[in-house]
């Protein structure tokens, strides 16, 4: 960071923090709304009926966590290249193809909502697949974006220095893209388009997309904490070892109900339930780090951005290491599988993997954009940070005490039909825990308040100190 | 002279212990691949008439009756088709007739779970319900709702289920079950059709036993006797 001045890059990468974090609101906005009608049906019945604000929930959340992770690449290729971005202007070009491609599916999701049982509908509206449900001509749109973004990169990265953390990221990101192309797709085989499906989600959310935070990790602990680049990078290549390692035969673990072959539950078993060692790993890493920075008496740099990422590493291995675990052996999936208990999962290892991280390096771009040497909390962000994270913790013991009553009665009474599952969902304890799940949603959404309003002013109102040591800072400089 | 560094401290070692993990894990990954692809590949009518289970049958499934029973061998619930013989398998003989026939041809039979599966993706089914486990968890799954003992009860009111089951599908608000009501898609009788099609397809899928003693209330008594 030199002073005040940014890579036309990191302008770039503002502006994609910037929608991220609108499309963050609207995330829990829908959340809200399918939270309440778990409770009372009837609200916005034939209005926004659940299946339309489930799919702006999780596509909200898909599309601003790439949005974000868009934005940080922008943000730390500069820096760590040395050099300004190539192709800045074209990837201004490709933001705001981007941003009107996104408006217009929304719009289409939430005024035409369904079409007929014809291709068109596939082109035009929906696909009707769970996070991918963006229509074929948004596919191909989100692929020309995307690749804009890689040759960015690439020629950057070419053009600069080679750091271990661009060239973890050169190589995940081009498989983060290929992967998408892999749910572009129409089959009459519901097996076939599910076993495709679980590339694009799967090899997402369980490798790429955990290499990537590893990346980015790396990257926030070096600014963060001045922590050793040689030591961060040899920890990112143990983690990218252990990621893929685990994560790619972990695919198996959803390949064993969809008509799929029986020899998946015993890979599927094996390297999902190896999927939460890397997950330690990162997590002793950022505290081992942190312990012997603050030992030599070096202060953290950007105290936010340090305490999200420590949120980060709990979150992940708990979320999507721990949470994950308890029901991807298939002896226990068979009784689990399409329950609440992938959703009590799935929250707290989106938030923990995902969201900590992406808010983390948020936090880094509004101290540069600010030129502070240093970021202290503040009282709204110490404030949003309590609420959203023991808010998501909650819910997530909400739904997985939810998650068991359906297991047992609807699985294990009843054998999964109709009745049972109705039966399940009237249970006292079941609706408590949904109930429950509604008012830790309310603390989430007012920890984004905090958030918004901190992200907003968080430079502004820092402790005086801060200011003359960035003024001193600037004056050496 | 300095002492040698130890090769776990190497980021070289790890750069590419990465690789070869990676590399070796993507191959494993796409050889595995090739062969769930042959084995999941849409049977034909000619299985069927040689007796020949897959995992995916033909849509002429339809044209025969489906259960989901316990199959000692493998030990889970498997889907059989047209009757059962003495070892737990498909006999694939006894018929059931589908919207009054039960001689849907293979290609009449594709062209109906064609329309049945673009409209459970245009009507984003997946977002309430569970298709094979898959999607969201605000209304019951579908894998095997085709034998789902709700339409056997309504079944004789509309002279056989498929017609119960499309009847619903058009105007669900209209035979709700539940406070929590299906909403009205806009579902035409060509639609809902197609759909009950792809429903009883499915429930002919080889799911390795999932969903676990369908139908099998409180453990003990068989629904669907």
């Amino acid at each position: 960071m030199q002073g005040n001045r940014l890579y036309e890059g990191q302008k770039l990468a503002l502006k994609y923090f910037t929608v991220a974090i609108v499309l963050f609101g609207a995330q829990l906005l829908f959340g809200l709304f399918a939270a309440i009608q778990f409770l009372y049906p009837d609200f916005l019945f034939g209005i926004l009926d659940f299946s339309i604000n489930r799919m702006l929930h999780i596509n909200a959340l898909v599309v601003w966590l790439l949005y974000a992770m868009i934005g940080a690449v922008y943000w730390l290729l500069p820096d760590e290249a040395g050099v300004e971005v190539v192709g800045v202007k074209l990837g201004e070009i490709a933001f705001y193809i981007l941003t009107a491609a996104v408006a217009v599916v929304v719009l289409v999701y939430l005024f035409i909502q369904v079409g007929p049982g014809e291709e068109s509908t596939i082109w035009f509206i929906t696909e009707g697949r769970e996070y991918i449900e963006a229509p074929r001509w948004a596919d191909i749109g989100i692929v020309a974006v995307v690749l804009v973004f890689l040759y960015n990169v690439y020629a950057t990265v070419m053009k600069g220095r080679h750091t271990g953390i661009l060239v973890v990221l050169m190589a995940d990101l081009i498989a983060l893209a290929g992967l998408y192309l892999a749910g572009m797709f129409y089959t009459d085989n519901i097996s076939v388009d599910q076993f495709w499906w679980w590339w694009v989600v799967h090899l997402w959310v369980e490798a790429t997309w955990e290499v990537y935070v590893a990346a980015v990790g790396g990257y926030i602990l070096i600014k963060t904490l001045n922590a050793n680049r040689k030591v961060v990078e040899m920890w990112l290549w143990i983690e990218v070892a252990m990621m893929f390692g685990s994560g790619i035969l972990g695919l198996g673990h959803h390949y064993f109900w969809i008509g799929t072959p029986e020899y998946w539950w015993e890979i599927g078993a094996l390297f999902s339930a190896l999927e939460p060692v890397p997950l330690v790993g990162l997590f002793v890493h950022v505290l081992y780090d942190w312990g012997k920075e603050t030992g030599k008496g070096n202060t953290i740099k950007n105290v936010p951005a340090f305490a999200w990422l420590t949120v980060e590493t709990f979150g992940n291995f708990l979320g999507a290491g721990v949470w994950g675990f308890m029901h991807t052996l298939p002896q226990i999936n068979l009784y689990t599988h399409g329950t609440q208990w992938p959703a009590a999962h799935g929250h707290l290892a989106f938030y923990g993997a995902y969201v900590a991280i992406m808010i983390s390096a948020i936090y880094i771009a509004v101290q540069g954009k600010a030129g502070l040497k240093e970021l202290k909390m503040t009282k709204a962000g110490w404030w949003a940070i309590s609420l959203i994270t023991v808010g998501v913790l909650l819910m997530t013991v909400a739904l997985t005490i939810s998650a068991y009553v359906q297991t047992m009665v609807e699985r294990g009474m009843y054998g999964a039909t109709w009745e049972g599952y109705f039966v399940a969902q009237a249970n006292t304890w079941f609706v408590q825990g949904i109930g429950w799940r509604l008012v830790t949603g309310l603390m989430v959404l007012v920890g984004y308040g905090f958030l918004v309003y901190d992200l907003l002013t968080c430079d502004k109102k820092q402790p005086a100190e801060v200011y003359e040591a960035s003024k001193e800072a600037a004056a050496a400089a | 002279m300095d002492k040698k560094p130890s090769v776990w401290t190497s980021n070289r070692f790890w750069r590419r212990s990465a690789t070869w993990v990676t590399g070796v894990s993507a191959v494993l990954l796409i050889l595995l691949t090739f062969d769930t692809m042959a084995q999941m590949k849409m049977g034909t009518e000619e299985d069927i008439k040689n007796k020949i289970d897959r995992r995916i049958p033909s849509p002429v499934v339809i044209n025969y009756k489906i259960d989901y029973q316990l199959n000692r061998r493998r030990g889970h619930e498997v889907p059989i088709i047209g009757g059962m013989d003495a070892n737990g398998k498909s006999k694939y003989e006894e018929k059931e007739k589908f919207f009054g026939r039960d001689d849907w041809s293979e290609e009449e039979a594709r062209a109906l779970i064609h329309k049945g599966k673009l409209t459970i993706q245009a009507k984003n089914c997946m977002d309430c319900h569970t298709l094979l486990g898959n999607g969201a968890y605000y209304a019951p799954d579908l894998t095997k709702a085709w034998l789902d003992p709700t339409w056997d009860t309504l079944a004789p009111a509309y002279n056989g289920k498929e017609y119960a089951i499309k009847e619903f599908l058009k105007n669900p608000p209209a035979m709700a079950m539940h406070e929590r009501k299906m909403p009205n898609l806009g579902i035409t009788d060509e639609e809902a059709k197609a759909v009950v099609a792809y429903l009883k397809f499915m429930s002919a899928i080889d799911t390795n036993g999932f969903p676990r003693n369908f139908g099998k209330i409180k453990g003990a008594v068989d629904a669907r006797k």
